[in-house]
């Protein structure tokens, strides 16, 4: 966006292209502002809203399917809590869930269907954004580990929990999140599936190559790799949605630290010559564009955001 | 004043940490609670009891007393390594002891709950052990030297509020000078005051406040429940009868009043 304004951009990455040393990198991709909704701020549905809109004018040709949400039969207070929280949603009984997912015929007795949501795939869109980036006229480095003190000119600095120990991000703190990516021809999907859960928004997300993400835990810790623990509880959900993910191939088990302020809200701060955007916590790919969008704004007009940016 | 092994608490409303939407709400909840005793899982929130320095230390501002607890814990042997695990951890004997025995109820495994708290009570720990409504459980359990006795309300995180008020009852009468907490199943405030109507010194809450539609105020609407609950025992409960009994005399009213 600070390219295409005209600006000229230096992006400093950490780690090399493939960014695998990314939070990114584990990320589900999903942009369901409806159902995030359950857990969150109004302002993460405001910004999540406006991010959709700036997704589909970037990426034209991704169908965004909607998600849809179901529930094993214990869990069916939940599911109904889930429903009264939540907005923007079609109940779907059994022949409802069959007819957008036909794999899913006969398995859930409703569901709740978020037409408005969608996901994209971080490992496949990263790259495209590279590549408009370099096509506007910025410049991206990668293997490029910066402090931004020790750059000249206006630094935006996005570097997630790795900026902790700066005065501009006191108690951001890391929320472990595991995935697992599984491989199998037995299931169609056309949209994440999200099936309740006691602790975590569990979501089976089809991937291309008849892959799917199973994800993502939420915990407390910041420590690295997956438990057998968040395993079972991943590859349970997936069972639980279909029990051809029994015969699935496991491919992938990784996580990720998400950055997070103790509000779990996103965090513009504005210092001189440093603007720190940060505290995206499991709303990475929803938020990005909106904050993107704002901190052009700032930048372009001079514009404030009262819920999310700061002024030292 | 409510005391737990010696030590003198204001609220009788004790608040677990799990499943708030963010550790601020968590933060602004627990001090709308009131509560000065705030439980912390080290099973449920975090794999292996590595949870993150930053998550505490928001627990830590709160300045509560933290009881550190073994959700999660299917045997003896692994409740006893978590409540050691927790004992390094925060530096306090307390312990809320589970033993999960199943599932689908999460219903306490009482063979199992009795035999640890034997154990940990010889390790030198201090322990609130999480039961059913069974007396003869809770008996076992202050045999073995507990001065807390936490029998459920209903399975944890139901809602169903107290299932069996005669059985609570009788184990209040029986138990006179152990604290009795009512832990679990409690969904509403009413569930709470009853607990306290019933005599009982303290309940323990969690997923009724954290995953409430606002938090913070349903955290307070406890803290008044527990608060009338209490007021309204130490008041002297008047007891049920099967007939209608006036509150004013009917001597003097007209015979077609009285009679119709």
């Amino acid at each position: 966006m600070l390219a295409k304004a005209g600006h000229a951009v230096t992006l400093h990455e950490r780690s090399d292209q493939a960014m695998r040393d990314a939070t990114s990198h584990w990320a589900g991709g999903m942009l369901a502002p409806w159902c995030e909704a359950e857990v969150s701020e109004p302002v993460v549905s405001r910004l999540g809203l406006r991010a959709l809109d700036l997704w589909r004018e970037e990426l034209p040709d991704t169908p965004f399917n909607g998600s849809l949400v179901v529930a094993h039969a214990r869990d069916r207070a939940d599911f109904e809590r889930f429903a009264k929280m939540t907005s923007s949603h079609t109940r779907l009984d059994a022949a409802g869930v069959a007819e957008i997912e036909p794999s899913l015929e006969g398995r859930f007795r409703d569901g709740l269907f978020y037409p408005g949501e969608g996901h994209v795939e971080p490992r496949r869109v990263l790259p495209q954004l590279h590549a408009r980036i370099t096509a506007a006229g910025g410049i991206i480095k990668y293997n490029s580990e910066q402090q931004p003190k020790d750059l000249d000119g206006l630094v935006i600095d996005c570097r997630g929990l790795a900026a902790r120990d700066d005065a501009s991000t006191p108690k951001l703190r890391g929320v472990k999140g595991e995935i697992i990516i599984v491989e199998t021809d037995e299931v169609q999907l056309s949209r994440p599936v999200r099936l309740m859960h006691p602790r975590w928004p569990l979501y089976v997300i089809p991937r291309a190559d008849n892959r799917f993400m199973l994800g993502a835990t939420s915990i407390e810790g910041e420590d690295t790799g997956v438990s057998v623990r968040s395993a079972l509880e991943l590859l349970g959900a997936a069972y639980a949605v279909h029990p051809a993910f029994a015969e699935a191939r496991i491919l992938e088990f990784g996580s990720g630290l998400r950055p997070a302020f103790p509000d779990n809200l996103p965090r513009i701060a504005i210092d001189k010559n440093t603007i720190a955007v940060n505290g995206l916590y499991r709303h990475g790919f929803l938020l990005a564009p909106a904050l993107a969008e704002l901190t052009l704004n700032y930048v372009q007009r001079g514009e404030i955001d009262n819920e999310v940016m700061q002024c030292k | 004043m409510v005391s737990f092994y010696g030590k003198e608490f204001k609220s009788r409303l004790l608040i677990g940490s799990a499943l708030y939407p963010s550790p601020a709400i968590m933060q602004d909840a627990i001090r709308a609670s009131g509560a000065g005793i705030v439980t912390v899982s080290l099973r449920r929130e975090s794999a292996g009891g590595k949870t993150g320095d930053a998550f505490w230390s928001l627990i830590r501002e709160l300045d509560v007393t933290v009881l550190p607890n073994t959700a999660g814990c299917r045997s003896v042997r692994e409740a006893v390594t978590t409540a050691k695990l927790a004992r390094e951890l925060f530096g306090t004997s307390w312990i809320k002891l589970e033993v999960i025995a199943d599932n689908d109820t999460l219903q306490p495994d009482v063979v199992g709950l009795v035999e640890a708290a034997d154990i940990l009570i010889k390790n030198g720990f201090e322990v609130f052990p999480y039961c059913t409504e069974d007396l003869s459980v809770a008996m076992r359990l202050v045999d073995a030297g507990c001065k807390v006795v936490m029998p459920w309300a209903a399975p944890i995180g139901s809602a169903r509020g107290i299932i069996n008020a005669d059985a609570l009852k009788l184990m209040r009468d029986r138990l006179p000078d152990i604290t009795l907490v009512v832990d679990a199943g409690l969904g509403a405030p009413s569930h709470a005051a009853e607990a306290l109507e019933l005599g009982y010194d303290a309940v323990l809450l969690n997923t009724a406040v954290a995953k409430a539609a606002d938090p913070v105020a349903m955290a307070n609407a406890f803290r008044l429940a527990v608060e009338a609950g209490r007021i309204g025992f130490e008041a002297g409960l008047m007891g049920a009868r099967d007939f209608a009994s006036p509150s004013t005399p009917v001597i003097g009213t007209p015979f077609w009043h009285a009679v119709s």
